[in-house]
């Protein structure tokens, strides 16, 4: 009886360390421009190789602009980073993908889209939301740059493996509900601790109905509940989706692959160290009112009172009142973006709410920021950008842009923000930013409006 | 690795749950940052506030912290370890860790010691009768915490953990030992499984 988890750790162990501890052989490398850039430093300067080339991938996400025309140079801070990531990739014969070419973007959205990682493969980035690629079945986890310069120069990682949870949905999801509902829904459950120690295996019919890019955003917040990695067993919505992708295995490897990936799942009766089940047809959209992504609410509750002197700092940072219905409340800036919810499903879910003539509310700012280059393309091919800039969204460049704020970029001090990002945290969007997380239509919904709204009601 | 064997100072109770990472540092000051330097944006946030536990002048550059649940969570910035660092810490005490930062911590000679809630809240009133002057101790050897007033509290850790910090030992090195297992993994896997290796052949 094995669980998923076992059937995607144990055949990487190379060696079995004692205490639960492994040498984990990691079949695909993520780098970025910040902790990928100094780590593809370190390794040589510590006088190692890097061990395989031709398992690491490279591309500057996080010290970019998203200004329109923008260049490496654009955001200052971001230009020594980047230019040492290009000159480490050169000289070690990694894969770099560069601003402008198909290919680039954030990492959790080219990974996967350009057929990178694989069902079945480990993979590892210098980055705690690597556990988004756990959408296409990997076991993909977030690392440190010294852990990162270890698999590196050895294509291996210590590791202990962690205990096995199951979050089943069962049901069907109402309408106006996505990904990004369930797993905040989830995280307000269970607690932003409530993950810690466990790999997260998604279940159920909810799960299964959901398209690649929904269990992408699903996989996403793992980490926001404690979890280093989240994963769905990969299943035919999967292999239909990777067929054809650049790095997606080919003719007779391709037929051999999906052999291999059809035995990715959890043996019925298989023992989980722990259980949780949410039916989907309860789950409302949810919106975050305080500074952790626990602190959430369905759209149609009321700001709570505060239980904890957390709480009570998390409302003051916030500018809310308890007691008032949450929906209402006025925004200043809106991010349709990240690593979350940029891909061109979620974008096509902004666009639905923009009827002709609808117009961005006055006073409101608006960014769509596509997750690559690829998924940019895409968009403009569909007429998508037309449909945001004549509305009065921003249409912008690739990268992680405003979820993260390292590229210069930031919602200033005091403004309410709509985003589909993944942390609330204190000064995450810029110093003061007050960040309300939610879904893309969601977040278009209160452009649209001025104010958190409910999508359902739109 | 500076290795770490025992180490006896004060410390600063911070028993909050759920310090994220985005709190010990912000991101902007990681961008093209080095390892060093970094102590001075240290809580930058939140140091200002009247609450904040670690203004007072009695924790400054206190060697030991005293967290709260889930400490270290959220993003996997390494520069959150080189920022404690940077203020002087070489030991956390908390109930729970998050993953990735658990791990950064034993990268750079940082012992992170899991004790239950109550043992912690103990550790910090002893500390709070003479906050400055009380010492605790961390003996990795004997896997103990003493408090201010000789209370040896037992912790656990991983062998190859404790070895690897009482030793300041690189672990590069030690898996670089290992190439031929490593080599006999992947000739077996590129029979296992071709599909892996052949789609990204340069």
């Amino acid at each position: 009886m094995a669980t998923l988890l076992d059937r995607l750790w144990d055949p990487h162990v190379v060696a079995d360390l004692g205490e639960g501890w492994s040498l984990l052989h990691i079949d695909r490398v993520l780098l970025h421009d910040l902790s990928g850039a100094r780590a593809l430093t370190e390794v040589g300067e510590k006088g190692h190789a890097v061990a395989r080339p031709d398992l690491v991938f490279a591309t500057p996400d996080h010290a970019v602009s998203s200004a329109p025309g923008r260049t490496s140079e654009t955001f200052a801070g971001g230009a020594r980073p980047i230019a040492g990531l290009r000159q480490r990739a050169k000289e070690t014969g990694v894969r770099l993908f560069d601003l402008g070419q198909p290919g680039h973007g954030i990492v959790h959205v080219m990974g996967p889209e350009l057929g990178i990682v694989l069902p079945g493969v480990t993979l590892v980035c210098g980055d705690s939301h690597t556990c988004t690629n756990g959408g296409v079945g990997a076991l993909a986890f977030g690392i440190g740059a010294s852990e990162l310069t270890h698999v590196l120069a050895t294509q291996t990682l210590m590791q202990r493996k962690p205990r096995a949870m199951r979050l089943t949905y069962e049901g069907v999801l109402p309408k106006g509900v996505t990904a990004k509902d369930m797993i905040l829904a989830a995280i307000g459950k269970l607690g932003t601790a409530g993950g810690t120690g466990y790999a997260v295996e998604y279940a159920g019919s909810a799960v299964r109905a959901l398209g690649v890019e929904a269990r992408l955003t699903l996989c996403n917040l793992s980490i926001e509940m404690g979890a280093k990695m989240g994963f769905v067993a990969p299943d035919e919505t999967v292999f239909q989706w990777l067929a054809g992708r650049r790095f997606a295995p080919k003719g007779a490897h391709w037929d051999a692959a999906l052999r291999d990936w059809q035995g990715l799942r959890s043996d019925v009766g298989a023992r989980f160290d722990a259980e949780h089940a949410i039916d989907a047809a309860t789950i409302a959209p949810q919106i975050t009112w305080g500074t952790s992504p626990e602190q959430v609410l369905p759209v149609t509750a009321t700001i709570p009172a505060p239980a904890t002197p957390g709480d009570r700092a998390a409302l003051d940072y916030m500018g809310l009142e308890p007691g008032r219905p949450i929906a209402g409340t006025k925004v200043d800036w809106v991010f349709i973006g990240s690593c979350t919810n940029s891909r061109i499903s979620d974008l096509r879910d902004a666009a639905v709410l923009l009827r002709p003539g609808a117009k961005v509310a006055p006073g409101v700012t608006a960014w769509v920021v596509p997750g690559s280059e690829i998924v940019k393309r895409e968009a403009e091919a569909e007429g998508l950008h037309r449909r945001f800039l004549d509305a009065g969204f921003e249409w912008r460049e690739p990268g992680c842009a405003l979820c993260v704020a390292a590229n210069g970029e930031a919602v200033p001090p005091g403004a309410r923000c709509v985003s589909t990002s993944n942390r609330n945290f204190v000064g995450r969007q810029g110093t003061g930013a007050r960040t309300h997380l939610a879904s893309p239509a969601m977040a278009a919904a209160a452009a649209l409006t001025g104010a958190i709204t409910d999508v359902r009601a739109f | 690795m500076d290795p770490f064997t025992t180490l006896t100072g004060v410390a600063a109770p911070l028993l909050r749950a759920n310090i994220v990472t985005d709190m010990i540092i912000p991101i902007q000051h990681l961008v093209g940052a080095t390892r060093q330097g970094l102590g001075q944006h240290a809580f930058e946030r939140f140091r200002d506030h009247p609450d904040w536990p670690l203004a007072r002048a009695a924790y400054k550059g206190a060697p030991i912290l005293l967290a709260g649940e889930n400490f270290g969570c959220g993003s996997s910035r390494e520069g959150a370890v080189w920022t404690l660092q940077g203020i002087g810490v070489r030991c956390v005490i908390a109930p729970s860790f998050g993953d990735i930062f658990f791990n950064n911590c034993f990268q750079n000679g940082v012992l992170p010691v899991r004790l239950p809630e109550d043992a912690i809240r103990r550790i910090a009133a002893e500390v709070e009768e003479s906050p400055g002057n009380a010492r605790v101790t961390v003996d990795l050897e004997r896997q103990v915490v003493v408090t201010p007033r000789g209370e040896a509290i037992p912790f656990a850790v991983d062998a190859r953990k404790k070895s690897a910090l009482i030793e300041g030992l690189d672990e590069i090195a030690l898996t670089k030992k290992r190439a031929e297992e490593i080599a006999a993994w992947q000739a077996r896997d590129k029979q296992a499984r071709p599909w892996a290796w052949e789609s990204v052949a340069p």
